[in-house]
């Protein structure tokens, strides 16, 4: 007993957190790597629709964004609340879309060409007409892969 | 100067935790990790000329009509009935695009099956021809139109699920990738999305 019962007050012994900085700058890498901002800012409003029968989307290098709804509120007052197309950072009109589909596709990989994709967020209150138009528009550029962006329900 | 060798002091680093710290809480708030989700279609290609001849050759049994018009009212024209069927309830659509698309019955009025030699199957006679076209007016909602496209991919999916339960005894999610080939082939999805028609003006 004596053995172990000399010396000074036992106390706690501190906690070696040199490695701390270390565990964290893993996790800090991994949200490094795999954060994905946002590229545009919104100018329109969109509340996609609900589904139940929805697919993934892999590969974000391979699809470009149509975003159709009514401008925020801020903009507004400027541009009405009818459903406008945005594309990029700026409201487009439908003869612009064959252009930004041309700009996306020369932005991408020869090999990744023919995956193009295009995902369409529109906003569940939009009229079937201005979606239809951007279709054909679609159509007519070639950019056939499409997807109706939703959320799933429950 | 004969004094010991002076030491190079040990670096505080007790707070490159805490540095760390804030850029990973900048990290987190930032990132967004859902992926996107929602309907994949492919659209037709450009129309052309002779496109028009084209589609007046699918003999009308093998069409199904979905239409929505600018009230969101949805109505169905089965082949081979006079009146056309109006929906009321939602999941009508699927079970209507379920049995046209498999024709269980092999009715006269449903698609015509055709016999197809598929891997893993061996050959089979499917309704390889059907058409789903489905037709919105321009003043028809969004959340309409794709509640509706929502409820035939459904159709689809249900059928190949019954048809994998079947014939691996798994459902389809499970099935490996030649499997997955082979049902789809099975029941090939056509969704035809027609040609934009103002029935306002008409």
């Amino acid at each position: 007993m004596s053995k172990f019962g000399k010396g000074e007050k036992r106390g706690m012994p501190a906690l070696n957190t040199s490695s701390l900085p270390d565990l964290i700058f893993t996790i800090l890498f991994f949200f490094m790597i795999t954060t994905s901002m946002r590229e545009v800012t919104l100018m329109v409003e969109f509340e996609v629709p609900k589904g139940t029968e929805l697919e993934k989307m892999t590969k974000k290098s391979l699809i470009s964004y149509i975003y159709v709804g009514p401008p925020t509120k801020q903009l507004r007052p400027k541009m009405g609340s009818n459903s406008q197309i945005q594309l990029n950072d700026k409201f487009a009109t439908l003869a612009e879309v064959q252009d930004y589909v041309y700009q996306e596709r020369e932005n991408m990989k020869e090999a990744d060409k023919p995956f193009m994709k295009v995902s369409l967020k529109v906003d569940k209150d939009t009229r079937m007409g201005i979606v239809t138009d951007i279709k054909q528009e679609l159509r007519k550029s070639w950019a056939l892969n499409i997807n109706y962006s939703a959320t799933s329900r429950n | 100067m004969g004094k010991k060798k002076r030491e190079v002091p040990e670096l505080n680093s007790s707070s490159t935790a805490d540095i760390s710290f804030i850029l990973l809480i900048f990290f987190l708030v930032t990132t967004s990790m859902d992926t996107d989700k929602g309907l994949a279609r492919r659209l037709p290609p450009p129309p052309e000329d002779h496109q028009e001849m084209d589609e007046t050759k699918v003999k009308e049994r093998n069409v199904l009509q979905v239409r929505i018009n600018a009230m969101d009212e949805t109505m169905i024209q089965i082949p081979g009935k006079k009146e056309p069927t109006y929906i009321t309830d939602l999941s009508e659509i699927r079970t209507i695009a379920k049995e046209f698309i498999d024709n269980p019955n092999n009715s006269a009025n449903l698609p015509d099956k055709v016999a197809r030699e598929i891997k893993l199957f061996g050959t089979v006679y499917i309704t390889e021809k059907h058409v789903i076209s489905l037709q919105s007016d321009r003043g028809t909602s969004y959340s309409k139109y794709f509640e509706v496209q929502n409820e035939l991919v459904a159709a689809y999916n249900e059928l190949r699920d019954e048809l994998a339960r079947e014939k691996f005894h798994k459902p389809f999610v499970e099935c490996n990738e030649d499997e997955n080939l082979a049902i789809r082939e099975y029941y090939p999805l056509k969704i035809s999305e027609a040609e934009p028609r103002n029935y306002a003006k008409r």
